[in-house]
């Protein structure tokens, strides 16, 4: 057990220094002034407060979808609906942020509920076309994501459609219904509470309830699962589920967080930034905001990077790519780790002979 | 404007042939690899970096088809680092997808900008266009010729590589091999078969042909690369693929039922109807269609258990 988390935490580092390695690399051949770029890409963010928290906001969104990818990919079902499920759930709570005219804390607490419940029935769709019908559940989720978006579009367009603006945009939400910010001067909201319980009570779930241990059997080793009496369809449809809430939760927060109105007009990509951060945390909630810091943290950084140099922030995109690859990849260090296994299994063996 | 006027046309029948080209690619590619047993979400990335490369290397060599040809190696070449990252480090599949995915996306805008210094379009490359090809005698059939004819070379390539994938599959010894690998890899393996070269080759055929799909994309239905331009069709394509049963020909026969959804989709945002819900349609009828085959084709399976 020791040995193996020992080297999840080497692998975890190696994966990002190969990752950074490569994105060097890169910087180096297209930029004129390679040292210059990296610096900035490396020390920018903590160069000044306020960009550390355009790096805490940044987190924020990251943290829901890495939340609910590290419950979806444990239980074996590999929905991808959470980029869909993100976006509906903040364009249904801008819809009621608009309609609704509640007292001030109660709001958007309402809005979100509501997101969260949205995302959550829109993530089990294609769970239970999967379980029930056997639709492979990674195709029918991307197309959802599509539906998703366009679904939320009609919404916004149908019904609280600003009429003077050109863009499609929704009216204002209501001044009570915006989440207050949490931080003066920046723009770091209360979504961050939000996001800080839903880490202790997904860990809490995961870890200490029955529920959260039959998921985890049903995820590990589903045969074993269903002889020892576990419901499997029950219990990865709770974990979907879910999912689903923490996607739709996150999308209300970001879009009451952020925005005087709802103005999404593509899907924000977060729903697969969830894959990375769920992949950088084991799967393990707790470990979320570290992975959810990361990927932000780079984010920024290349940001500065961009403005201030010749360098792309696209370049991001190859650090999580080889990233996942490494962290997903069974057989990255995968003999050392046997070796070092077997060498320590030799070693109490004989040690046990002489006592 | 009256719905039936617009859609019983010749143009419109044209429309869907234009519409449904890129997809029979996606779909052939996602074919051959379901066949060898591996689920490569990554069709949409090398598909889309098929558009790029097609783009900037007709610029430079100042040819279409050089461009073309150029565009397909490179597509297997990344086809290849996919396939070793899935077979040699052993990812897992669907990570393994979604990260090329990820990285293409970006990969794709920050290659565009080292090369034009935009993001968003290459308009100002000097790209070349892939040639139409006028059918002869058919050409001057009133209706017909205007549905079949004039289309570029590309889509007729693609009904040759329709029949070319499906007597690869069932015909061929290779085919024979591919289906054995994905279907039992163990029985492959023990009469002398490597699965995982198998896997390999069957990565790279699907890389190619995606890239024909992305180059039919940016060198004819357009002349240019956008970003984020295959705009899931790489999906839409694994999703045919699914619908077909996994063979080329039903494979056709769903990615024509997602060409025209996405033809009316075309047609009808000229009429008022919102913009959104007439682009949704494809995407809800390949969550429908997908259920629908899965749930029969379960069905089926059950019923011949329980002659059993």
């Amino acid at each position: 057990m020791r040995i193996s988390q020992r080297f999840t935490i080497i692998r975890t580092v190696l994966a990002i220094a190969i990752a950074l390695a490569v994105a060097i690399g890169i910087i180096f051949l297209v930029s004129k002034s390679p040292v210059e770029a990296i610096i900035y890409f490396i020390t920018g963010p903590v160069k000044k407060f306020s960009r550390l928290m355009n790096v805490v906001e940044m987190m924020l969104p990251l943290l829901f979808t890495g939340l609910s990818l590290s419950l979806i990919q444990r239980t074996g079902v590999f929905n991808l609906a959470s980029e869909g499920c993100f976006f509906i759930g903040g364009a249904v709570a801008g819809l009621f942020a608009v309609k609704l005219n509640l007292p001030k804390v109660i709001d958007p607490m309402v809005c979100i509920t509501i997101g969260g419940l949205v995302g959550m029935i829109c993530m089990l769709i294609p769970a239970v076309c999967r379980l029930k019908f056997g639709a492979s559940e990674v195709v029918s989720s991307l197309m959802m994501n599509y539906v998703l978006m366009y679904l939320g579009l009609i919404m916004i367009r149908v019904f609280v459609r600003n009429p003077d603006t050109g863009q499609l945009q929704s009216l204002d939400f209501q001044e009570q219904a915006r989440l207050s910010i949490l931080i003066p001067k920046t723009r770091v909201h209360t979504g961050l509470l939000v996001a800080a319980a839903l880490v202790i009570i997904f860990w809490v779930y995961l870890f200490k309830s029955r529920w959260g241990y039959r998921m985890r059997m049903t995820g590990s080793n589903p045969g074993y699962s269903k002889y020892s009496g576990i419901n499997n369809t029950k219990s990865i449809l709770i974990g979907q589920a879910l999912a689903g809430l923490a996607c739709g939760i996150g999308g209300a927060c970001e879009v009451l967080g952020l925005y005087q109105s709802f103005k999404w007009l593509a899907l924000p990509g977060y729903g697969f930034d969830g894959v990375i951060i769920a992949s950088l945390a084991q799967n393990n909630p707790i470990l979320v905001p570290i992975g959810a810091f990361f990927l932000a943290y780079i984010r920024v950084g290349a940001d500065i990077m961009t403005r201030m140099t010749d360098v792309q922030n696209e370049i991001v995109s190859i650090i999580q790519g080889v990233v996942i690859v490494l962290l997903s990849a069974r057989a990255f260090l995968g003999n050392w780790e046997k070796r070092e296994i077997v060498r320590e299994a030799t070693a109490n063996a004989e040690g046990g002979d002489k006592t | 404007m009256n719905v039936a006027s617009l859609i019983f046309t010749p143009k419109f029948l044209a429309t869907i042939i234009r519409m449904t080209t890129p997809l029979i690619y996606a779909m052939l590619a996602a074919v051959i690899v379901n066949r060898a047993g591996v689920m490569n979400l990554a069709v949409e990335s090398t598909m889309l970096t098929g558009a790029l490369l097609g783009v900037l290397f007709s610029t430079w060599t100042k040819s279409a088809w050089l461009g073309f040809l150029l565009a397909i190696i490179g597509c297997v070449l990344l086809s290849l680092a996919i396939g070793y990252a899935a077979f040699v480090l052993k990812a897992d599949e669907s990570l393994n997808g979604v990260a090329f995915n990820l990285m293409m996306q970006g990969g794709t805008i920050f290659i565009l900008y080292l090369v034009t210094g935009s993001k968003g379009m290459s308009n100002d490359l000097q790209s070349k266009v892939l040639p139409k090809w006028d059918i002869p005698i058919i050409k001057d059939i009133p209706f017909i010729g205007t549905v079949f004819s004039g289309h570029y070379l590309l889509t007729y390539i693609a009904v040759i590589m329709v029949i070319f994938v499906h007597v690869l599959i069932f015909r061929t010894k290779f085919g024979l091999r591919l289906r054995l690998v994905g279907e039992n890899p163990q029985a492959a393996e023990s009469v002398g078969i490597n699965s995982q070269k198998m896997k390999m080759i069957a990565m790279c055929l699907a890389g190619g042909i995606s890239a024909i799909g992305g180059c039919f994309m940016s060198m004819g239905y357009v002349s240019w690369f956008q970003s984020g331009m295959t705009a899931g069709r790489g999906f839409i394509g694994m999703a045919s693929s699914t619908l077909g049963g996994n063979t080329p020909l039903g494979g056709s026969l769903a990615s024509f039922l997602f060409g025209t959804a996405d033809a009316i989709a075309i047609t009808l945002s000229t009429l008022s109807i919102p913009g959104e819900f007439v682009t949704m349609i494809p995407y809800v009828v390949t969550v429908i269609g997908l259920v629908v085959s899965s749930s029969l084709s379960g069905k089926a399976g059950k019923r011949k258990g329980d002659k059993k």
